[in-house]
């Protein structure tokens, strides 16, 4: 057993650590989200220099190691506030193929997401399923060789600018049925597809994704037919986990932030950092950030154990994280007080990200309802 | 990072769980993993089979008769006690004096205490809070006056949990008035059989005897008996906080007592089916499942640190925090579990010698006191409000 990083991962740390010092300044964030994608291709291709790109994939196709080394660059993603499709892409459509995909569609796709060539987007939920990932209307009906695929997918995360979709759709049972689900890889541009790209509250985009008659051959099967809601929730399980990473960061930084606020802020003629009621608030902070790095880091080594015992790590990183990060992000805001809530500090923006992150995938009592399903005993 | 056990762990994690199978006496097992209470001698007769293993105390170095073991191997130890149902062991020797004469006693005192210690030939208890001392253990008021080589030793401790149980008492005095409150502190050694010293029991709101007041009336202390300098401790009572904050989060017997709160709502019936399977309820039970998770975790990274060569310093007081209060909500929810069987209240059902028919399921009995019991948890050891204090201004700089 070995609870800390090993010295190549503190070493990624580190170099990730320092690369969002110089690029997560609130001043360059700004100038992403206004831009037309909503992030930074250059700094795309700097992740892509680094290997980031690269992270949890397999090694055969330009991969290299695995969800620790994820949750590493998330952790300095959160302090970076960034706003690139990292979780969308690397994460979410990168585990899809690598965990699903034919050695063709491995062979095609990865080498050309690790280098920063190719944008993939998880197209899963849809209105009114709010986050069982069985809930899937969208259909697949066989139509010579391949499939026709029909029906709506909402928030699809950086949709708007993927070149393939992975796009959870039925091909058989009915509506929530657990088998019958199939996951295709979808050109973004292909005949039949419309997108309505928008930005979302935390700055980052997503697109609301229509398909209507939009034909794909055989082979745009991603794992096996009706056999998709496996690998669907293996894809998001590790994206709750690079999330629980993400928040950490998050957290970490509004501590820092708040500490430093409340120990150089006077009223009443002294530090309000002295006052022991904002004290212990300060530590109640401090030790929600620990305990969700503690459980974050534990699920990113759960990822690769077996199905039940990866859900329910990720499932009780995630219940751990929303609980942490609504009291970090809400106390934040309330001990930087007026300031806290202008769009002039960066408190508010990282508050907005953490509160949306507790939303992503499912939020703290979603999640506690499945762990507690499938807890022993 | 790699959260599975080693094979050499592996092995040594068998070898523990068969030795407490093998040796761990049914009587005291039955009364562990009932909730009943413990004698004095379900404690000492389980050290003592320990040590004839090499294994108690087994947080202590091999130069003084401990098994050597890192902090891993510490923490796999205490899992397999508690899930075997074994009694826990006393602190006071093995974690709080036994370090601190190991780290300031001289070569004399390292001789005649610590064999005493592994032995199990000692029992120790902790004179520290006082009836005007407690979160503000500085302001302690019981004083020790030179006389020759002895120290004079007037007033009274407080809490003092198994001093009835004790031969021996560590205990902090005042032998500088004048001084500021923490320079004015030395740390003695007392035999309890010393004339002048009376212990009378102090019952818990839930009827057990544990704790008792500890009357000092001109005890004479050989000043051979003083730890370190004179005046110098403050510095054992930091060193021996430091200790403790660890080991007081108790993340095995919070295991051990969430397996005990599955097996009960599976027996308890809600509209004929296990209230275990009740969403609400196991919904409870998930959230504190998630907790204990994240404080083993937490406590996993600061041992892994520590076998790494960096030990923890006031970080690990939320372990404390943390750890009691997992510990409180467990007990609630198992007091809760049993529905209306928490009412009745019959204290020899506590006892493992009891034959009456128990009331309502026996399971139920001492499940309600435990509770009440327990609300202590975050008071001692320092409370966990005075852990946020540490935190805020040995890690927060506050």
């Amino acid at each position: 057993m070995q609870f800390t990083l090993t010295e190549d991962q503190t070493l990624l740390q580190e170099s990730a650590l320092r690369l969002m010092r110089e690029e997560g300044t609130l001043a360059r964030r700004r100038e992403r989200v206004a831009s037309a994608d909503g992030f930074d291709r250059r700094l795309w291709a700097t992740y892509a220099e680094l290997g980031w790109l690269a992270l949890g994939l397999p090694e055969a196709h330009g991969g290299i190691a695995g969800p620790v080394e994820v949750a590493v660059v998330m952790e300095a993603m959160g302090r970076g506030l960034m706003v690139e499709p990292y979780l969308a892409s690397v994460v979410l459509g990168g585990q899809a193929v690598a965990q699903g995909g034919s050695a063709a569609q491995q062979a095609e796709l990865l080498p050309a997401l690790a280098e920063g060539r190719l944008f993939l987007a998880l197209a899963s939920a849809e209105a009114g399923g709010r986050y069982n990932l069985a809930h899937v209307e969208t259909t697949a009906q066989r139509e010579g060789a391949g499939y026709r695929l029909d029906g709506s997918k909402a928030v699809v995360l950086h949709g708007a600018s993927a070149d393939q979709l992975v796009v959870a759709a039925r091909t058989g049972g009915a509506l929530r049925d657990t088998s019958g689900i199939t996951l295709f890889l979808v050109p973004a541009t292909a005949a039949g597809i419309s997108r309505r790209a928008y930005a979302t509250l935390d700055g980052q985009r997503a697109a609301e994704v229509t398909l209507a008659g939009v034909s794909v051959g055989a082979d745009a099967v991603l794992g096996t037919v009706d056999g998709g809601l496996a690998l669907l929730e293996s894809v998001v399980d590790h994206g709750l986990t690079a999330l629980s990473a993400e928040a950490v960061g998050i957290m970490a930084a509004l501590n820092e932030a708040t500490l430093a606020h409340i120990k150089t802020r006077k009223q009443f003629g002294r530090a309000i950092g002295e006052f022991q009621a904002l004290q212990h608030r300060a530590v109640d902070m401090y030790v929600a950030c620990e305990l969700s790095r503690a459980m974050a880091y534990m699920a990113a080594c759960k990822m690769g154990a077996p199905a039940p015992e990866r859900a329910q790590a990720a499932a009780a990183a995630k219940v751990q994280v929303g609980r942490s990060g609504r009291l970090v992000g809400q106390e934040a805001v309330q001990l930087h007080g007026g300031m806290g809530m202008t769009d002039e500090l960066i408190v508010g923006h990282y508050f907005k990200r953490l509160t949306m992150i507790d939303t992503l995938f499912g939020d703290t009592d979603h999640h506690l309802a499945r762990y507690a399903q499938g807890m022993t005993g | 990072m790699d959260l599975d056990l080693s094979d050499a762990e592996r092995a040594f994690q068998a070898e523990l769980r068969a030795f407490v199978r093998e040796h761990l006496p049914a009587a005291t097992r039955r009364k562990v993993l009932g909730g009943l209470t413990l004698e004095k001698a379900d404690y000492v007769g389980w050290q003592q089979i320990l040590h004839r293993r090499g294994w108690f105390p087994f947080n202590w170095p091999t130069e003084h008769g401990g098994p050597g073991w890192d902090p891993i191997q510490r923490f796999l130890f205490e899992e397999e006690m508690e899930m075997g149902g074994a009694p826990r062991l006393a602190p006071f020797g093995i974690r709080m004096v036994g370090p601190v004469i190991m780290e300031f006693g001289t070569p004399e005192q390292k001789a005649r205490h610590l064999p005493a210690i592994v032995g199990s030939d000692v029992w120790w208890c902790q004179g520290y809070s006082e009836p005007g001392a407690g979160s503000d253990l500085a302001a302690l008021q019981t004083r020790a006056v030179r006389q020759g080589d002895h120290y004079v030793v007037t007033g009274q401790k407080t809490w003092t949990t198994f001093a009835h149980y004790a031969d021996w008492m560590f205990c902090l005095v005042r032998t500088d008035p004048a001084a500021k409150k923490q320079e004015g502190i030395s740390f003695l050694l007392i035999d309890m059989k010393s004339p002048g010293i009376t212990v009378r029991p102090i019952i818990a709101l839930e009827g057990s005897h544990e704790i008792n007041d500890v009357f000092l009336d001109d005890v004479l202390v050989p000043v051979g008996n003083r730890i370190a300098e004179e005046n110098q401790g403050w510095t054992c009572a930091k060193f021996l906080l430091g200790h403790e904050r660890i080991g007081i989060a108790r993340v095995a017997f919070s295991k051990q007592q969430l397996a005990r709160l599955k097996s009960i709502a599976l027996r308890e019936q809600k509209d004929g089916a296990p209230l275990l399977a009740d969403p609400r309820f196991r919904a409870r039970i998930a959230e504190v499942e998630i907790e204990l998770l994240a404080l083993e975790h937490a406590v996993l990274r600061i041992l892994s640190e520590e076998k790494a060569g960096r030990p923890a310093g006031a970080e690990a007081s939320f372990l404390k925090m943390r750890g009691t209060e997992i510990q409180q909500a467990l007990t609630e929810l198992q007091m809760k579990a049993v529905g209306w069987y928490g009412l009745p209240f019959v204290p020899e059902a506590m006892h493992a010698g009891w034959n009456e028919e128990p009331i309502g399921p026996d399971y139920a009995a001492p499940l309600a006191a435990a509770y009440f019991l327990t609300r202590r948890a975050t008071i001692y050891g320092g409370s966990n409000e005075i852990q946020r204090n540490i935190i805020a201004k040995a890690v927060l700089g506050l």
